[in-house]
């Protein structure tokens, strides 16, 4: 085997182009273009890569080797998409400071919001605000330019950090749902503290990005009257944060469905021991397959399962157990039949 | 051995045909073919013994020439692949998040890509004794100098976009976990006016800062004890704490990425060269670094990186590296003889766990008396500490923990500012070192005037960490840009050390 027939014959293209060039130098980008098609030709070509035998690799194989050598460029390329995505969302949320200054800030939130496809509501007056099935919205609330807005809904929008500046100033913003906003944060929490007098409902439930640290930030929301935090995936021990956030907030509601609150979820702790207590309700007795998986993420190892439930035969649970958590061992008290 | 009884063996056969008769006939062979002096050898038959061999070593030696031709990647010499470069443009002593975070400036920053050659040298890769995992890890803006504010503004910036920053393409986001609780400092009256002064350069500057009073705190926080305190300084936005194990490891991996070299190593000496110049109404030495001498861990191996500019960003042990150039070894009285105000300090943190505790708003709360603690978690742990006092310095030897401090010094102020803390158990505690500057307790960033190559950043005494992302971007702006640029902060040059001009942060404690 030759070296020059394990080593094709041109060099790999030096890579020239990074994230931050795109932007600035898109001839930078042509040129690589160019360059990437000037090289493509000998792909089509059968390439001497396998030097024992005369015939060249699959189409796909050496498209493959052609892409490994502009590691770069392929890394640009799969980072356009999730660029894209975050250069809309800067655009979504960029502060209107003109509007502001010549239109009065009741009117530059108004078109903020329906311009995020939310829908508000003015102090004083009973109808919201909305954007239709199509996306359009009237322009009626230039009459209203010296309204101030009670509540918003920004619901699966995508309002940030960023965005709310615009809603600085609002004094007596009451309610602020922000159900399901992909990109509230905990920053995003921490910058509430703008509505601290006057804010008495949020919602945040189905927020992918919120934790427990954000939800700390909370605390400044001295007239707060109504939390949801439903749904949230990256609480760890949505229970405990429950009792946390209602002695941290004491006038609160706190309405946190979505999560399994059970004894269960709260007495588990890493390679103990957890007692089952049988119940009669459900066909497999109070084994799911949710708790099944559940020890294994909590490191369970061994489970024992006293005063089983005598109606679920003994068969049906190992099959659950050993279906959904292979590695679990188990032993069960108190049951006619064989153990695990 | 055996080659030699062999070779005795064939000579003694040899010879018997030469001797007479009468001898051969002692070494008859009485014992089968076998003659005395290999009876007791396990081996088999001698001849077919040689010649076996003598097959085996021709293929070893067949082998050893085939590797030894040219196609072939064998070499008698081996060289050790953890080897720092050669020759490379900017060598950076320490690789704490200091160092990562200028590494990774600097190749955000640079023109093209591959346009310079950064080499990042950290003595442990374990980061036994490294200040930056050792920290609580907390954040604040909460300072008296306008650069300080700033500089914890930018920082606090480039965290909420952490993973805009820092993303590597493939791997998992960056996770700080970071606790926006904020700072609450507490005054008495002796220095309530220095927290208000304070507070107004604070917002001028942006940072978002509530002043409270005692009936404030005591309403927003009912388990404090509010005796003794006259204003309370609450920290809105932008404070908190975070991990910073995930922020070196962040930094790391994006400079990685971005082409930055790793080398695990200490530097041991520096080869440079020395001119005299007149500076400070002085004639000094003035050394330029030409090269970096980066000593292999356990071993003798060395190897000597020549270099363009060295950055020194070793922390506590910032003193040692400048002592390798004999800065500060001079004349008392000039300024050759001024030795490099950082050196280590031993803190303590006790993590102490508290059924009763504050619950999920605990600030970082930090007491005139010098007293702080955090919450760590929502199980009842709490992390707290004290700083001792200017006579009490404990020995930065090892970081060996005083529980007797705990109990003397910390617990008592603990316990009379948060009643709930008279029943604690402390569970674990651990000692780090502040890279803690003699002269004002502030940062030391720019280019040292004695040695003409070497840029500093270090001396931050305790907020290191919070900086390293504005302090990174500022020095990479120093170096490649010729100045500062989105921040200014000369005022932290090595001149006020050379003048021994302090400029200190007016703090309350």
């Amino acid at each position: 085997m030759r070296l020059h027939d394990v080593c094709p014959s041109r060099p790999a293209v030096e890579p020239v182009m990074s994230a931050h060039f795109m932007a600035g130098q898109p001839w930078r980008f042509y040129r690589t273009l160019h360059r990437c098609g000037k090289h493509s030709a000998p792909l089509w070509a059968p390439a001497r890569l396998w030097s024992s035998s005369s015939e060249s690799p699959p189409l796909h194989t050496r498209a493959l080797l052609f892409l490994t050598q502009r590691f770069y460029d392929v890394e640009l390329l799969m980072g356009l998409n999730s660029e894209l995505k975050r250069r809309t969302v800067q655009w979504k949320n960029s502060y209107n400071s003109y509007a502001r200054q010549r239109l009065g800030m009741n009117i530059a939130l108004a078109h903020f919001v329906l311009r995020l496809k939310g829908g508000f509501r003015y102090v004083g007056q009973d109808d919201w605000f909305r954007v239709d099935k199509r996306g359009k919205f009237s322009w009626d609330f230039l009459n209203h330019k010296n309204t101030p807005i009670e509540e918003v809904d920004l619901s699966h929008s995508l309002i940030n950090f960023t965005g709310l500046q615009s809603l600085e100033g609002q004094q007596s913003l009451r309610t602020l749902s922000l159900r399901g906003c992909s990109q509230v944060d905990d920053w995003f929490l921490a910058r509430l503290h703008i509505f601290q007098n006057s804010l008495e409902e949020l919602n945040i439930s189905d927020c992918p990005q919120i934790t427990v640290g954000g939800l700390a930030a909370l605390r400044n929301l001295r007239g707060l009257r109504y939390l949801d935090i439903s749904s949230l995936p990256r609480i760890s021990s949505p229970g405990l944060v429950v009792i946390l956030l209602e002695e941290m907030l004491p006038q609160c509601h706190i309405v946190a469905t979505g999560y399994d609150l059970s004894m269960f979820q709260d007495t588990v702790e890493d390679e103990k021991e957890i007692k089952e207590q049988g119940k009669t309700d459900n066909r497999h007795g109070s084994i799911n397959k949710v708790r099944c998986k559940y020890c294994i993420l909590m490191g369970v190892k061994e489970v024992t399962i006293h005063h089983g439930n005598k109606a679920v035969p003994l068969k049906i649970i190992h099959f659950c157990f050993k279906k959904y958590s292979p590695s679990l061992t188990g032993t069960a008290n108190n049951w006619r039949g064989r153990l695990f | 051995m055996l080659t030699w009884r062999r070779l005795h063996v064939k000579v003694r056969a040899a010879h018997a045909p030469l001797t007479s008769r009468l001898v051969t006939r002692q070494h008859a062979w009485t014992h089968g073919h076998l003659t005395s002096c290999l009876k007791l050898s396990t081996s088999t038959a001698l001849r077919k013994d040689f010649f076996k061999d003598v097959e085996t070593t021709f293929v070893e030696m067949k082998k050893k020439a085939a590797d030894a031709l040219p196609s072939s990647n064998w070499s008698p010499f081996y060289i050790n692949p953890n080897l720092p470069p050669e020759r490379a443009d900017i060598v950076i002593v320490g690789g704490g998040v200091m160092g990562w975070s200028i590494a990774y400036w600097l190749k955000k920053m640079e023109n093209s890509r591959n346009g310079m050659r950064v080499v990042v040298v950290e003595k442990d890769p374990v980061y036994t004794q490294a200040s930056t995992v050792l920290s609580a890890g907390g954040i604040r803006q909460q300072f008296s100098l306008p650069e300080n504010i700033l500089l914890s503004l930018a920082s606090a910036d480039f965290l909420r976009n952490v993973n805009e920053h820092l993303n590597v393409y493939n791997e998992d986001p960056v996770d700080l976990q970071f606790n926006q609780s904020g700072y609450l400092f507490l005054a008495n009256e002796k220095v309530a006016h220095i927290m208000e002064e304070n507070y107004h350069i604070q917002s001028q500057f942006g940072a978002q800062v509530s002043l409270l009073s005692p009936t404030q705190l005591q309403e927003r926080f009912p388990w404090i004890n509010t005796d003794g305190v006259a204003l309370a300084s609450y920290g809105l936005e932008n404070e908190g704490w975070f991990d910073p194990w995930s922020l070196l490891n962040g930094f790391k991996r994006k400079a990685i990425s971005l082409g930055v070299i790793p080398c695990t190593g200490k530097v041991t000496d520096f080869d440079y060269t020395v001119t005299l110049a007149h500076m400070y109404d002085q004639d000094v030495m003035v050394r330029r670094v030409k090269s970096v001498k980066v000593q292999m861990p356990n071993s003798p191996e060395y190897q000597p990186v020549e270099c363009a500019i060295v950055i020194n960003a070793a922390g506590a042990f910032s003193a040692k590296v400048t002592e390798m150039l004999r800065v500060g070894s001079g004349d008392k009285y000039s300024i050759d003889g001024i030795p490099f105000p950082v050196e280590p300090r031993k803190r303590y943190i006790y993590v102490f766990n508290c059924p009763d505790g504050p619950g999920l708003d605990t600030p970082f709360l930090i007491d005139y008396s010098g007293v702080y603690f955090r919450r760590e978690g929502l199980g009842g742990n709490y992390i707290g500490g004290a700083s001792p006092d200017e006579e009490n310095e404990p020995d930065a030897g090892n970081l060996d923990v005083d529980h007797d401090f705990f109990v003397e010094k910390v617990w008592p102020e603990l316990a009379h500012r948060v009643p709930s803390f008279e029943k604690l158990k402390v569970t674990s505690s651990w000692a780090g070192f502040y890279d803690y500057n003699t002269l004002d307790q502030n940062a030391i960033i720019g280019v040292h005037p004695l040695i003409n190559n070497m840029y500093c950043a270090t001396g931050f005494s305790g907020h290191g960490l919070q900086h390293s992302p504005g302090v990174g971007r500022a020095l990479a702006e120093l170096i490649l840009k010729g100045g500062f640029e989105t921040l200014d902060l000369s005022v932290f040059g090595l001149d006020r050390i050379m003048k021994q001009e302090p400029v200190l942060e007016r703090n309350i404690l």
